[in-house]
């Protein structure tokens, strides 16, 4: 569809690329609201930033893309279980082999999953408005166990048996076992391959976009530092204060809103060192 | 033919043969399996490592 | 004492605390390259999972049949399904959600949500496992009458037989070729029930029975994991792949696989009293996971738990290049 460069009179003008031209009068729609609530938290350089603080430098920060790749490579190999059906790597010793790379992608992925959250844990990455980065990151590893526990169950093999007998008398005695029902493979099967991985996907999706939202959490200021503001810590330890400039430390007002504002702990950008 | 699927069933297959009964560590009122604690030992050694190896970035070098 | 917020709208300002405050970077940015990242990881953890499962393989034990359980242990079978038949097997005395034995569920200060959600899973063991298979058995009239006479009996002479039953089936050895034999007595149509049921159990029927007593497509195999379960047989070869509750196994894999290490904590509760040996052992220890995992994910929150980061100093050793460069700064 072209546009005449003579726009007929009181008529909306509509650029060929199809990017809206933000009228006044479509600034109500949803459409536009969420359009623009979504382009200012997360611009496209802030979606994938080419720079990183000077202080993400340790190869603990590897461990969360890591676990993200295993995660790919767990859902990949499971994709092709699936394409076969529950029964080939039985049968099959290619099956077999596409089945130990589901189980040992599953293996990595713990482990690094693991590595993360101690890494995670001992830089205390909730701070600083992160407290959901951290929260979705628990979560997602509780219903990550609960996707392996369903995979272990889906076997229809020795283990799965032995595991579904004993692991139902823990789960009925919370009462869930009136619906979730370890016994029942075909239900089991598809908690594994449907429910489950939805869940998790979305789950680290949430996660990752919020570590874009706030950036990667800065370090604890060195106790060396004195507080100049009289709002210093009770405990005497450590304060925390940005960055090679000194400048003086800000408090994050609790219920600010993601406004460019310096508290809220996004990457302003593209600053030289 | 023959030898691709030799060779197939070789890869498939394992080197190493875990299908035979585990060792397992006892100690105080923890049991556990030697493979578990070799897999967590090595958690502990690749986050120890991870933490204490430098990182030399592309853009910064070492400064 | 409030600091004065920066910039712009009224915020509510509140002391900062270094556990669950921070000050954003306005420091230094330096290229990295997230998408090459993200490849190289995935090309790494591709081939370290391709080595690994070139390597290793993994584990597929065949799973127990009721065939298999029968023909390798017939005694341990039948004194199962005497059990079952009488009311008094792990399953017929389980409560919800597969019946409603009393006091069988388990609480925890009194509160029980097995008991709330009730039973919908119902099995009725002496006719689900014992009495409605034989009766699909064609051409057994001598079956059919000693189920006949079972079930038109009254429940105390029932008691009887069954009770006799299960002192001799202790006894109770394989013949030629490995049928059961027990020896004999009083026990009514009961020795014929049990004996006709082991032979359909060795036969493979049963298996096909309890999958499709409800319809042909049967992906439901409680019936016959309960049933397998309440014997020895199982839980025999457990133990000998150390996978028992007692010898921590569920962390365990078969054979000399790593398993599932990350349930260390869930199962270590198992190994310590009081749920070590209460009869309300699992919802007690679900109940402290539920708490530990609320605990984790609320970390943020817990003063003093959020403190040990700060503590234990360990990110001196992550951002020990970040310090060295604040050490060596200018001051402004």
């Amino acid at each position: 569809m072209s546009i005449d460069t003579g726009t007929p009179v009181g008529a909306p003008t509509q650029p060929p690329d199809g990017v809206a031209a933000d009228l006044p009068e479509d600034a109500g729609q949803w459409t536009a609201k969420l359009r623009r609530s979504a382009v200012t938290s997360l611009p496209p350089e802030r979606l994938m930033p080419d720079r990183q603080p000077a202080y993400v430098a340790s190869w603990i920060y590897v461990f969360g893309v890591l676990t993200v790749s295993a995660l790919a490579v767990v859902i990949a190999t499971g994709t092709v279980l699936a394409i076969m059906g529950p029964t080939w790597w039985h049968v099959s010793t290619t099956g077999l082999f596409v089945n130990s790379l589901h189980l040992w992608s599953v293996e990595v992925f713990f482990f690094t999953m693991i590595v993360h959250l101690w890494g995670k844990f001992f830089m205390a990455a909730w701070r600083g408005r992160r407290r959901a980065t951290w929260i979705t990151g628990v979560v997602s590893f509780v219903v990550s166990v609960g996707a392996a526990f369903t995979g272990y169950l889906s076997q229809q093999n020795f283990d799965s048996q032995w595991i579904s007998t004993q692991a139902k008398d823990g789960i009925n005695s919370t009462g869930a076992g009136a619906i979730f029902n370890v016994t029942n493979f075909g239900q089991m099967l598809m908690w594994h391959i449907v429910l489950l991985p939805l869940v998790v996907v979305v789950l680290v999706g949430v996660h990752v976009l919020l570590v874009r939202l706030r950036g990667v959490v800065p370090p604890f200021a060195p106790a060396e530092e004195h507080r100049t503001n009289p709002a210093g810590p009770s405990d005497g330890a450590e304060s925390d204060s940005g960055g090679v400039s000194g400048a003086d430390p800000v408090v994050v007002a609790g219920n600010g809103t993601s406004n460019g504002h310096v508290s809220t702990g996004h990457a302003p950008g593209r600053e030289p060192a | 033919m023959r030898t691709v699927s030799v060779v197939t069933a070789r890869l498939v297959g394992s080197l190493i043969d875990l299908n035979h009964p585990g060792h397992y560590v006892h100690w105080g009122f923890i049991q556990m399996s030697a493979a578990n604690l070799v897999l967590i030992g090595l958690m502990v050694v690749v986050f120890v490592g991870a933490v204490l190896i430098p990182f030399r970035r592309h853009g910064g070098g070492d400064r | 004492m409030s600091p004065v917020a920066a910039a712009g709208r009224p915020h509510h300002t509140r002391r900062f605390n270094p556990d669950r405050d921070v000050e954003e970077w306005h420091g230094a940015y330096l290229p990295y390259d997230l998408i090459k990242e993200v490849t190289v990881a995935l090309v790494v953890v591709v081939i370290l999972v391709v080595a690994l499962a070139v390597v290793f393989s993994s584990p597929d034990e065949k799973p127990v049949t009721i065939k298999s359980w029968s023909t390798a242990s017939p005694v341990d079978f039948a004194q199962t399904a005497i059990t079952e038949l009488d009311g008094t097997s792990p399953t017929a005395t389980y409560g919800p959600p597969y019946n409603a034995t009393p006091g069988a569920s388990q609480s925890v200060f009194g509160i029980s949500p097995e008991s709330f959600f009730g039973v919908h899973h119902p099995i009725d063991t002496a006719n689900d496992y014992v009495l409605a298979p034989l009766r699909t058995l064609p051409d057994r009239p001598d079956v059919q009458a000693a189920v006949n006479a079972y079930t038109s009996a009254p429940a105390a002479q029932q008691a009887a037989w069954t009770a006799a039953y299960e002192k001799a089936v202790a006894k109770a050895g394989t013949g030629a070729n490995g049928a059961l034999t027990v020896p004999p007595g009083a026990y009514g149509p009961v020795g014929p029930i049990i004996s006709s049921l082991t032979s359909m159990a060795r036969s493979g029927a049963l298996d096909g029975a309890l999958l499709t007593s409800r319809q042909f497509y049967g992906t439901d195999y409680t019936k016959p994991l309960l049933f397998i379960a309440d014997g020895t047989y199982l839980a025999n070869l457990a133990q000998s792949q150390h996978l028992s509750g007692d010898q921590w196994g569920m962390m365990n894999e078969t054979g000399n696989f790593p398993g599932q290490a990350w349930l260390w904590l869930y199962t270590l509760w198992y190994q310590v009293p009081p749920m070590n040996t209460s009869s309300s052992g699992d919802l007690q220890v679900w109940a402290i996971m539920m708490l530990l995992t609320l605990g984790l994910a609320l970390l943020p929150f817990i003063p003093g738990l959020r403190s040990i980061p700060r503590w234990s100093r360990v990110y001196r050793l992550i951002w020990r290049q970040h310090y060295r460069d604040l050490a060596a700064a200018p001051r402004l």
